[in-house]
């Protein structure tokens, strides 16, 4: 499971954006110019690019049980066969679908939940701030494996929906709160005062002036709700709780565990999805520390954060 | 002592909403999984323990839902479990205490080693900025933070046990032998929790290391560091006695709310090795939809995490006189 670092981040001083158009610039000036979101951006378009070419890259159908079982690498079966004999190389390929599927969209669904929580306590205040924050500290402090298992097992039901929803319910909470100190730290800025006095509604303020300006903060979050998503879909799968008949990496070990692959001699069966799993995941992780380090320049490496400061104070 | 006050409050809160979690979950899903269960137990138990499980349920409610909650609570709280589906027909509550010492051990252990080490990498990462270490140690840590804890479990399996033989496959000790306190035995706790505990160390500690770096950073430019080199101090007595140690308190509070995310990834990597804690036992209770054992043992793993919150909050609000006067 992923590592969460949990730091009060009402501290770091955010930029101000002006206009629309600056928010997602800002992100993506931001992204292209720090070396690990590039590394982190290129890992992740190779395996979306690796799921939309499935069909072309795959030199077998994943479900054929046609081959002899567990044979080893060869250059007809590039990482061998399975216990039941299917192609592990074609599988692999096909499962990036559905292993992209799980982090994209739980990572979504963690996002908006983040949002509507961390920014709504932090705009509301008072009891509802009080209500709403141990809300989260609460999910964020229970152990979400057990809680995500034993859902799973009441649920019975090992669809794609249910693993995706009992990953969103368990995930949102870490994002929540960063998002929650970000938001207090905007909230007493001239600019929203200006807005208060114009009288706009608190729907357009939030919307259009306090959102924009936490973009950066939003897309980190996401991404590393994507990387919970991976790793606790890939457990969950392993242990036996996602659709055995589906095609992804935690299915792919769950099988592989099932059939005594490190025992049977078939160790590239447990290799291959577990080095996806984990890149997939290294790429959302890398990602999301570059935005750390966009976000708080002090974190930025003692070089470029000289530069990094100059072409702040010229905004 | 306000601030002991609100964490007390929190404690008091988590417990009840994980209780409150056990009580309304089975009764809310389609399908009712209990009364399979029930079915199962038919002829086997005590018109009691049938009973009890109702009441755990919500089959066959006797009484308003609120008198059925009351009566779980008190059920809960003077440890009546009800009986195990898959070890039947012992008490879930002995299931658990046998299986809760292994856990507490083995995480305790891991997680105390990889949050002393972390702390000191970052403290130094912090230190020489810029330098090799600082340059090298970040980015390989946020890699294997994305490791799946199974997975490192499984390979290390791989490599140290079955290709090397240096370890064994799994399990906490010799099954020949029986639990004692001579040495030979402990030896073997030791030998046999090597690898498991490996695991949760390397793939814990990349957290401490960036979260201490990154508040170490925080630190080193605040004023007391400068007027303590200004006066000359040892670099050493500034890392650990000025930057350090103030750095260390946010670090502490981050390490305790990161400790559910820990034990969920502790309890894949007991199943990997076979090893007898309340991970390894909760796959069994899966496997057998033995509901009460689930329960029991998730309400267990939440109170563990939060008395070690608590600790922390205890030992945060000892060390940091600030915590103790604002409110």
């Amino acid at each position: 499971m992923a590592i969460r670092v949990v730091t009060d981040q009402a501290a770091v001083q955010v930029p101000i954006v002006t206009g629309r158009r600056g928010a997602l610039g800002a992100v993506t000036r931001g992204l292209t110019r720090n070396r690990k979101a590039l590394a982190g951006l290129g890992i992740f378009g190779f395996f979306v690019l690796l799921a939309i070419f499935a069909p072309l890259i795959a030199p077998y159908d994943p479900h054929a049980l046609q081959f002899d079982q567990m044979l080893q690498p060869s250059p007809a079966h590039l990482l061998g066969t399975t216990g039941t004999g299917q192609d592990i190389f074609s599988q692999l390929v096909f499962s990036t679908r559905e292993s992209l599927f799980i982090a994209l969209g739980a990572g979504l669904g963690a996002t908006v939940i983040s949002v509507i929580v961390g920014v709504s306590a932090a705009y509301m205040g008072g009891l509802w701030d009080h209500v709403l924050n141990l809300f989260t500290d609460v999910f964020l402090v229970l152990p979400t494996l057990p809680l995500m298992i034993i859902v799973g097992t009441y649920l019975n039901n090992r669809g794609l929906v249910v693993l995706i929803g009992v990953i969103v319910v368990t995930g949102w909470s870490y994002g929540a709160r960063q998002l929650r100190s970000q938001a207090l730290s905007l909230r007493n800025r001239e600019f929203l005062e200006a807005s208060r006095v114009r009288g706009e509604r608190s729907a357009y303020i939030i919307l259009f002036e306090v959102l924009p300006n936490m973009t950066s903060l939003i897309v980190a979050i996401f991404f590393g709700a994507a990387l919970y998503a991976v790793l606790a879909a890939a457990g969950l799968q392993f242990i036996g709780l996602g659709d055995p008949n589906s095609l992804s990496w935690g299915t792919m070990l769950y099988w592989a565990q099932a059939n005594g692959a490190l025992l049977a001699g078939s160790p590239v069966w447990v290799l291959a999805p577990g080095i996806c799993i984990a890149a997939l995941g290294a790429a959302f992780a890398l990602i999301n520390y570059a935005f750390d380090e966009i976000g708080n320049p002090a974190l930025r490496p003692v070089r470029r954060a000289r530069a990094g400061r100059i072409s702040m104070s010229h905004k | 002592m306000s601030y002991l006050v609100r964490r007390l409050e929190f404690f008091f809160i988590t417990l009840w909403a994980t209780l409150t979690m056990n009580f309304i979950l089975p009764r809310i899903m389609p399908g009712n999984p209990a009364q399979a269960m029930l079915v199962r137990y038919h002829g086997r138990v005590s018109p009691q323990t049938v009973h009890a499980i109702e009441v755990a349920f919500g089959l066959n409610p006797g009484g308003s839902i609120f008198q059925q909650y009351l009566e779980y609570l008190r059920n809960t709280v003077t440890g009546n479990f009800g009986t195990s589906v898959t070890f039947f027909p012992v008490p879930v509550g002995d299931v658990v205490k046998q299986s809760l010492p292994w856990t507490l051990g083995l995480v305790g252990m891991a997680t105390v080693i990889a949050f002393i080490i972390g702390t000191v990498i970052g403290m130094l990462a912090a230190w020489r900025r810029g330098g090799v270490f600082d340059a090298i140690l970040p980015p390989v840590f946020i890699v294997i933070s994305a490791f799946p804890y199974f997975w490192l479990a499984l390979l290390f399996l791989l490599a140290f046990a079955l290709t090397l033989g240096w370890f064994p496959l799994g399990f906490a000790y010799d099954l020949t032998d029986t639990i004692n306190f001579s040495w030979s035995f402990i030896g073997q706790v030791i030998w046999h929790g090597f690898l498991p505990a490996l695991t949760i160390v390397i793939t814990s500690i990349g957290g401490w290391i960036l979260t201490m770096r990154n508040t170490m950073i925080t630190t080193l430019a605040e004023d007391y560091v400068k007027m303590a080199r200004a006066k000359g101090l040892s670099p050493l007595r500034i890392m650990f006695m000025y930057a350090g140690r103030n750095a260390i308190l946010p670090n502490l509070t981050g390490f305790a709310m990161s400790l559910g995310f820990v034990i969920s990834g502790a309890i894949l990597v007991e199943i990997v090795f076979n090893y007898p804690g309340l991970g390894f036992t909760l796959l069994q209770a899966v496997h057998s939809e033995d509901y009460a054992l689930m329960q029991t043992l998730f309400l267990m793993i939440t109170l563990a995490v939060l008395i070690a919150v608590l600790a922390a909050d205890v030992v945060t609000a000892i060390l940091d006189p600030r915590t103790r006067e604002q409110g």
